[in-house]
């Protein structure tokens, strides 16, 4: 077994940066893949892991009829909030990591029913997701949101609720069956209570706080331990539960890679992970200079981060509130994930959501798309099916497909081309509406749906 | 306006989306957060949008091939089987203003300014009590014509008035909170084909929970006009040549990338379904489909429209589970709101028969029409009424046997302690009547409790 984690050591060129930010980020914007790869490997990743703490937006601001966003009062503007962000920033690796933990910590607007809310638990995400993991999950425990959607609010002594008692333990950090007991379960649940907050008739809850005289303060058997145990502590004993590291290691590899780690590797990420004492950080920058990131197969993109993703590569705005029903017909609607276990990564793509990628492609192009009728003698592509084909591609950040979806899109552009023959308006016409088409069908190829 | 509860609310959102096949429903445990993708927001959300189509559950290594090759076989083996069409009215509507016992002498006083005259709706031929509210004239006329069954107070006992646990019940086929699969889907795992995903069909946005099956695939089509591959400034023969085209991505075969050969394979069935529903569908993208009867307008009524249309055309189609239209928990103001609801679906649900009847379907096809409880006998302060036990249900078909199954037990002495309608019929007697009579298959492997249950002869 080696003694130090394996580390990419191929060529690292756009390809390679380019995959790298599509892991870690939302893909490319133009040209970002070209100026990451001239940093080699260990520079590309000390930059996404150490970014600029002031965060910093790229490009024009969102703005939907002619008006700037409302996250926390319209109906999914908080979606394209966060859509904006993944747009353009520059500290990709914060927001995917955030997407991470929105996914890892999945909490669901649906019943939270406060994008106010929903909105101030992104932004711890955002503040602490590359720090600390046991701090992470003890700011999680008492945020509002959670404690809203885990039942974790007002649960007191006598009758502490047991949901959120036993996700922490199932879902967030020791996986299900795994190091407790039903018994671990409802002793978590007293040790978590305590948390209430007021209702206030229009503004809804304010002033989470915890009630000393609302927490069960007696003795508590957790993990074969004995003690007072308070909410702190209960996350304190799971995240430092000898079968955590196993978990947290196994589920963070999944988001990046998406196909497991070598024993060898995760028990070297594992001990990294633990002498860190317990720090995101260093284990995702691990991840990010492995091999398998680099060797291993493709991964699909979840629907947001393709969406995002077309957008980046145009370096095109939010303009329109399409994205909402778009990426919510796709399968993935920010701040509604679909139960407290997060999306399901290995359902992104069947027949409705390919086709609901379709219209996310038309909605992307949409503003590109030339006319055959009304578009100028410049914006007229030429005849040619090759040439066709490869401006497609080109139109996308120069898009590397392999030879079986290059041989469809040119069999496509040959035949619309050998319809054109013979028929001045078709001459005229054809060449722009295939180059239309190529662009869309490139948008769904199998290329574009992973990375 | 019409209120309606809070709970109601949550059980509306937990309507769509919430099974799925293999995995089943979700716990239901009080605090079990909700799934997503489930609320009424994106109910009205998705109204405005294309709508979703089909896809296909718990067939996760289902190839574009095998998917072809089971619809066509099925087609070939399956032109004559028989049908259930399950439709589910949201809310529990209110048995006793649907079929009024305008001739019970408690009547009036217990519904003192909800009651309907003994003239406003046509006398109801079975039980000289009973009238049909006026909305339901269609169906009255169906019963009359005898294609219609009557389950005058139908439920189980020690009812639950939670919306989503009563639902869940009717949904599982048995009292039992943490069942995972629904009735029709376990019929399915018993005789369904373990390739064709069109036998058990989900007429809207997700999988309804009756057809979460364990075992073999199921589907979900909202309307089969609604997979188109349009795109902008794309037409004549480029755009025709682009559901092909899009076909041809697929067929990227890689085992070092299993997840591009599934993007890759995902084009390819999606070609395929678009060329599959293709021929219901005009060259406007609109669905095409002639139907034999008028059927009045909106969604519930096309879906009906396109579910006659797919079983003319020979889709091998066993189950099926829709919504009906309407809000009926209705506990303020309910006059308005449950005359709209019953007149769209008793329209629709005649339309239907009458369709299926002309294509020479009519024996093929019966269809189940419930709720998950009826509503208080009495009324509340706000002219509207409140969670009940006992309701009304209806089996509409060519081959009904009876105008009525189960006896409207009267409001003198038929009231449990709550003051709601007592169950003279256990929905899951119905379930195992028609396991057994409609589709041959012993009741007992379906549903836990079919060996204590009675059985009616419900369908020649």
């Amino acid at each position: 077994m080696p003694s130090s984690l394996p580390v990419y050591t191929g060529r690292f060129g756009p390809e390679e940066a380019e995959r790298l930010l599509w892991r870690a980020g939302f893909g490319p914007r133009s040209g970002e893949a070209l100026r990451l790869a001239e940093l080699g490997l260990h520079r590309a990743v000390d930059a996404l892991v150490h970014p600029p703490r002031e965060e910093r937006l790229v490009g024009r601001p969102p703005v939907v009829d002619g008006r700037p966003l409302a996250p926390r009062d319209a109906y999914g503007h908080d979606h394209l909030w966060w859509l904006d962000r993944m747009v353009r920033t520059t500290r990709p690796l914060v927001e995917r990591m955030a997407l991470v933990w929105h996914d890892w910590f999945a909490t669901s607007n649906e019943t939270v029913g406060s994008q106010k809310l929903m909105l101030q638990q992104n932004e711890l995400f955002r503040q602490i997701g590359l720090g600390s993991f046991k701090g992470l999950a003890m700011r999680v425990t008492v945020n509002p949101a959670m404690l809203l959607y885990l039942n974790g609010l007002n649960s007191a002594k006598g009758a502490p609720n047991e949901n959120y008692a036993r996700e922490l333990m199932e879902l967030f950090t020791l996986g299900a069956g795994s190091g407790y007991t039903e018994r671990d379960v409802r002793e978590q649940a007293r040790a978590l209570t305590g948390w209430t907050a007021r209702y206030r008739n229009g503004a809804g809850w304010v002033d989470f706080h915890f009630r000393r005289e609302s927490h069960d303060d007696a003795m508590k058997v957790v993990f074969g331990k004995v003690g007072a145990f308070d909410w702190k502590t209960a996350v304190r004993l799971c995240v430092e539960h000898p079968r955590h590291p196993a978990f947290f290691v196994g589920k963070l590899w999944s988001y990046f890679v998406p196909v497991p780690p070598d024993d060898a590797t995760a028990k070297l990420l594992q001990e990294l992970y633990v002498r860190s004492g317990f720090e995101v950080r260093p284990v995702v920058s691990a991840i990010l200079r492995h091999p398998l990131l680099y060797e291993g197969p493709r991964m699909t993109k979840s629907p947001v981060v393709y969406t995002a993703g077309l957008l980046r590569t145009r370096g095109d705005r939010i303009e329109t509130e399409d994205w909402i029903w778009l990426d919510a017909m796709a399968g993935q609607q920010l701040f509604y994930p679909p139960n407290v276990s997060g999306w399901n990564d290995q359902r992104w793509l069947d027949t409705s959501t390919f086709r609901a990628r379709w219209l996310i492609a038309e909605r992307a192009l949409r503003k590109h798309s030339f006319s055959p009728e009304h578009a100028k003698p410049g914006e007229r592509p030429p005849g040619d099916p090759r040439k066709l084909v490869d401006r497609a591609l080109g139109w996308w950040g120069s898009l590397r497909v392999s030879p079986h979806t290059r041989a469809s899109l040119l069999a496509y552009a040959e035949k619309a081309m050998a319809a054109a023959i013979a028929d001045d308006y078709r001459q005229r016409a054809f060449p722009l509406m295939t180059y239309n088409a190529l662009r869309h069908l490139v948008a769904v190829a199998p290329e574009m749906q992973t990375a | 306006m019409s209120r309606c509860c809070d709970e109601f609310s949550r059980s509306a959102l937990l309507r769509r989306g919430v099974a799925e096949a293999g995995s089943g429903l979700p716990a239901i445990e009080p605090g079990m957060p909700l799934p997503a993708g489930t609320g009424l927001d994106r109910r009205t959300f998705l109204s405005r949008t294309l709508g979703a189509a089909l896809t296909v559950y718990g067939a996760a290594a289902l190839g574009p091939r095998t998917l072809d090759a089971a619809i066509a076989r099925g087609a070939a083996a399956g032109a004559g089987e028989r049908v259930l069409v399950s439709i589910f009215a949201p809310g529990g509507w209110d048995s006793l203003s649907l079929l009024y016992p305008a001739g019970d002498p408690a009547y009036r006083r217990l519904r003192p300014t909800i009651a309907l005259e003994p003239g406003d709706g046509p006398a109801f031929a079975g039980d000289s009590r009973l009238h049909w509210h006026p909305s339901f004239e269609p169906l009255a006329k169906l019963h009359a014509r005898g294609r219609l069954t009557v389950f005058p107070a139908i439920g189980y006992s020690h009812p639950d008035q939670s919306h989503f646990t009563s639902r869940h019940y009717w949904e599982v086929g048995a009292l039992d909170a943490r069942e995972g699969t629904g009735w029709l889907g376990r019929l399915l795992d018993a005789i369904g084909d373990d390739e064709n995903a069109m036998q058990g069909l989900s007429l809207d946005s997700s999988l309804l929970p009756s057809l979460a099956t364990a075992r073999v695939p199921v589907a979900t089509l909202t309307d089969p006009g609604d997979y188109g591959f349009w795109s902008r400034n794309v037409w004549d023969v480029p755009a025709k040549l682009l559901p092909d085209a899009i076909g041809s991505l697929s067929g990227l075969v890689d085992e070092q990338e299993p997840f591009l050969a599934h993007a890759s394979r995902t084009a390819g069935q999606a070609a395929r379904l678009h060329r599959q529903l293709g021929r219901f569908v005009g060259e406007d993208g609109r669905a095409r489909y002639e139907s034999k009867a008028k059927y009045p307008d909106g969604e519930f009524a096309r879906r009906l429209a396109g579910l006659a249309a797919l079983l003319h055309a020979g889709f091998p189609i066993r189950a099926v589970a829709l919504q009906a239209p309407g809000e009926y928990d209705t506990h303020s103001d309910e006059g308005g709101p449950l005359a709209n609801g019953a007149k769209e679906v008793a329209e629709a649900l005649a339309a239907f028969q009458q369709d299926l009847e002309l294509r020479g379907l009519g024996r093929r096809v019966a269809t189940l029409l419930w709720s998950e409880f009826g509503r208080r006998a009495a009324q509340n302060d706000t002219n509207g009424t409140d969670h009940g036990a006992a309701g009304v249900a209806f089996l509409l078909g060519e081959n009904v046997r009876h105008r009525m199954v189960g006896e409207f037990p009267g409001l003198a002495r038929g009231l449990d302690r709550d003051g709601n309608l007592r169950e003279t019929v256990d929905f899951r007697a119905v379930y195992a009547s028609l396991l057994e009579e409609w589709f041959h298959v012993d009741a007992a492997r379906i549903l836990p409790d079919a060996r204590k249950l009675p059985r009616f002869s419900l369908l020649a």
